[in-house]
């Protein structure tokens, strides 16, 4: 029982090791388009977008695969939840004095 | 006294106390980098003209430097690997990688900054060089950090292996969240910085 234990253990970590090297080349190539994307000299709020877009895709590859969120605990995701949304609140105060509502230059 | 729940997972959170521990810090990280960039969104949304990264910084370095960080997030993540299959040796190995990699990056960084103080760039310059050296240099901060803690565990605290190895296995896994946590600000600050 306790080798068949410990053969699952080693090719489930096996699997992992597999999952890292493929996203490893996600990453990569994903660097890749970003900078290519940035020699096209799109217009800044499209520029802006698409950055960002990338660069969510390769921290969620990471957040979830090598910091192994895709398979956290609860507590973890709690904790994270809340930081999103201070995270959230705290970029949203500049974008909020800029409009109209909120413009606070005189 | 021992310190409880280093290996042992505490039955109302299912966690290790030390991965809540790093969890939280991770948090309160995201905070401090959060209010940078949030200044630079007020910076730049307020400025009349703003130039782009690649007017003033070296993309292919930062690129390169992108490579070199992300490299090192996987011997990272090799290195705690290799505990769980009970490969000290191989390990030490990924370990060395990962330290090795954190230096070039910072080598790469320090021609950087070498290349702008000599053509006169200061973070005194303008708002934009202002808000790169304090993102950057805060991040190269990490850096080293990162690199003192992971030194400690190819080193001296590598002890505990042979005493303890589930709970040096745990510390490792958490240095490493610590590492990605790095990798993935660099993520965000390389096209924030370079290229927009």
């Amino acid at each position: 029982m306790q080798a068949s234990t410990t053969t699952d253990h080693a090719a489930d970590i096996d699997k992992h090791v597999r999952v890292y090297i493929t996203v490893f080349v996600a990453l990569m190539v994903l660097t890749i388009v970003t900078v290519a994307i940035s020699r096209y000299h799109l217009p800044v709020p499209l520029a802006v977008s698409v950055a960002l877009l990338v660069a969510t895709i390769k921290g969620s590859l990471v957040a979830c695969y090598f910091m192994h969120l895709i398979s956290e605990k609860k507590l973890i995701y709690a904790v994270l939840a809340l930081t999103a949304f201070f995270f959230a609140v705290l970029l949203a105060l500049p974008v909020l004095t800029h409009s109209d509502g909120f413009y606070i230059h005189q | 006294m021992e310190i409880p729940y280093t290996v042992e997972v505490r039955r109302d959170t299912g966690l290790t106390n030390g991965k809540i521990g790093i969890w939280l810090f991770l948090a309160s990280e995201v905070m401090l980098f959060g209010a940078l960039f949030a200044s630079y969104i007020l910076i730049r949304t307020g400025a009349p003209t703003w130039p782009r990264g690649d007017s003033i910084l070296n993309v292919p370095l930062a690129t390169f430097n992108t490579i070199v960080l992300i490299t090192s997030s996987v011997t990272m993540v090799m290195a705690w690997a290799s505990l769980m299959r009970n490969r000290f040796s191989t390990f030490r190995l990924y370990m060395g990688a990962t330290i090795l990699l954190g230096g070039v990056f910072l080598v790469v960084k320090y021609f950087e900054y070498s290349h702008k103080f000599h053509d006169h760039l200061f973070p005194s310059t303008n708002n934009f060089l202002a808000i790169y050296f304090t993102l950057t240099g805060l991040h190269m901060l990490h850096v080293m950090g990162g690199m003192a803690v992971n030194a400690y565990f190819l080193g001296p605290g590598s002890k505990l292996w042979k005493t303890n190895p589930e709970w040096f296995t745990n510390r490792v896994e958490h240095s490493g969240l610590f590492w990605h946590f790095v990798d993935l600000v660099w993520i965000f600050l390389f096209p924030t910085l370079y290229l927009l």
